[in-house]
């Protein structure tokens, strides 16, 4: 629908730009506009998505600027991008060997390489490459297994010698207990800033007429003869034709509440950030073989991750045990970072599925659907989910990156296995 | 960390164990008939609750016994542990706990 002037020139003054930075700069940026409104939830919406995370954010762009759909809210019982989406480790890629892996994650690699742009709002996506380091003749041959097929389904994807590894990595050991003896590189795979991600989908989708609304927890799901009509929150009830959950760690407790179980299980996946030193890896590494990866944040500080608990829990803490397991191959690939500091520690809790690949579904409730299942590497994923999740809400059906993911493969048989490529690289 | 009561060695620390999922599953018996639901319903679908939950440990680097627990999933709090052929543990009551799992 084409707009009038004066509110042309309205976005065009919202708007983040070089102008606007400097107009701003005139008040000593004290007169920014909020980036998103924070409206009382209305009595019904077209479409309600749980969760106010990057990829339920993400979807009610989407919802809002291709489907058509903007009467549309996002319930978050905390704060945007509390979850997940803030203590994920911001890697990017789409190595995955099978097709339907490709499918989605390379979806939003493709989505990742304009978003910025599309969202006027800088995601700092860095595609610096992404570098996974095989330890023994098993990994070598699951690279060339995997590198292969991801050549064959069009990504990007090149196997390196170890003096190439060397060359790219000076300062890594490759005489280490394990030594390194070859590489996976995706040149396109890197990183991006997980906070901006969110709000500059919250930014988008808000000017799109999204409501969204901030500590308001679902409490219940009203389900009337086996259709959805809307959700209980702390704020009262609030009525939906569609209901997406995009609730990650507590998918579990909101498919209990619509009265059906999952295959899921969650687990704490723990993250470190080492005090801020200079640029010295320009890339993201990660070892499956010895479980560990590692990259360098813009503000200098070494992003380390591994394993994740291997007991059910939603505390967001992890174990201690695991922060050893992490240092340990840590140093013993890059011997110099034995002397960096850890500044901080925390954990998420992941969704996992036998398979370690995502829900993208309709469900046993008629018009609730359910995006989940990401467990340990769901914010690579971001703006393939939102999308492929928002197309699919809108036609009532899952749309051809979707429907593989359905939650009726558990019963069919037809598992999307990505154990090898996903279950310790996130 | 935990401090794990194994019921077979006591008190030991939580690297001996390993957790292994939802406990009290029992394996189906007439298996040629079952349908691909009923498999899938038995081998995927968990419970994965935010609150108590019984489940399965093994004493891995210990006795290599199995045994169960009941564990809040909120608080990583175990109310008890027993042997797989004793009876199921009753859930704390509300008064013990708030709604969060907090002793009160």
């Amino acid at each position: 629908m084409p707009q009038a002037n004066p509110l042309f020139f309205d976005d065009l003054m919202k708007a983040y730009s070089l102008f606007s930075l400097a107009r701003n700069a005139m008040s000593y940026h004290r007169n920014w506009q909020r980036a998103w409104r924070s409206p009382d939830p209305k009595s019904s919406y077209d479409v309600v998505i749980i969760g106010g995370g990057g990829h339920g954010l993400a979807t009610a762009y989407y919802l809002a600027t291709q489907c058509g759909i903007s009467n549309v809210a996002v319930i978050e019982k905390g704060w945007l991008g509390g979850g997940n989406t803030g203590r994920n480790t911001t890697i990017v890629r789409s190595n995955y060997l099978l097709d339907a892996s490709a499918g989605i994650y390379e979806h939003a690699v493709k989505l990742w390489e304009g978003l910025s742009q599309e969202l006027n709002y800088n995601v700092m996506f860095s595609q610096r490459g992404l570098l996974h380091l095989a330890h023994s003749v098993h990994d070598m041959q699951e690279i060339g297994r995997r590198g292969n097929a991801i050549y064959l389904n069009g990504i990007d994807s090149e196997f390196l010698t170890p003096a190439q590894v060397k060359e790219m990595l000076p300062i890594i050991n490759m005489n280490c207990r394990y030594p390194v003896m070859g590489g996976l590189l995706q040149k396109r795979g890197g990183t991006a800033r997980h906070d901006a991600v969110a709000w500059g989908y919250a930014r988008g989708a808000d000017a799109a007429g999204v409501d969204i609304i901030q500590n308001c927890e679902v409490t219940g799901v009203r389900v009337e003869n086996n259709t959805v009509t809307g959700v209980e929150t702390s704020r009262g009830f609030i009525g939906a034709n569609k209901v997406g959950s995009v609730a990650a760690g507590h998918s579990s407790v909101i498919a209990e509440m619509a009265g059906f179980k999952l295959p899921l299980e969650c687990y704490p996946l723990q993250a470190l950030v080492s005090e801020p030193i200079k640029p010295i890896i320009d890339c993201v590494v990660m070892s499956n073989g010895i479980h560990v990866y590692v990259s360098q944040s813009d503000k200098g500080e070494l992003v380390v991750g591994s394993g994740s608990d291997a007991y059910n829990s939603y505390s967001q803490r992890g174990s201690f045990d695991l922060i050893e397991h992490t240092v340990g191959p840590l140093c013993e690939l890059f011997p110099l970072f034995s002397r960096l500091r850890m500044l901080r520690q925390w954990a998420g809790i992941v969704d996992v599925t036998v398979d370690r690949s995502p829900i993208l579904s309709k469900t046993p409730v008629k018009n609730l659907y359910f995006n989940c299942g990401w467990g340990t590497g769901g914010f690579k994923a971001t703006p393939g989910s939102g999308h492929a999740f928002a197309h699919s809400i809108a036609a009532g059906e899952m749309n051809n990156i979707a429907a593989p993911f359905s939650i009726d493969r558990f019963n069919s048989g037809a598992l999307i296995d990505e154990g090898a490529a996903a279950a310790v690289a996130h | 960390m935990f401090i794990i009561n194994c019921p077979y060695c006591g008190d030991r620390d939580q690297t001996e164990f390993s957790c292994h999922g939802e406990a009290h599953i029992p394996r189906p018996t007439e298996t040629a008939q079952m349908s691909d639901d009923a498999w899938g319903n038995y081998v995927f679908f968990r419970t994965n609750p935010k609150g108590y939950h019984r489940e399965r440990w093994l004493h891995t680097h210990g006795c290599r016994r199995w045994f169960n627990a009941l564990r809040h999933t909120v608080t990583d709090e175990f109310v008890t542990t027993y042997k797989i052929e004793d009876p199921r543990p009753p859930l704390p009551t509300e008064s013990q706990t708030s709604s969060d799992g907090r002793q009160s």
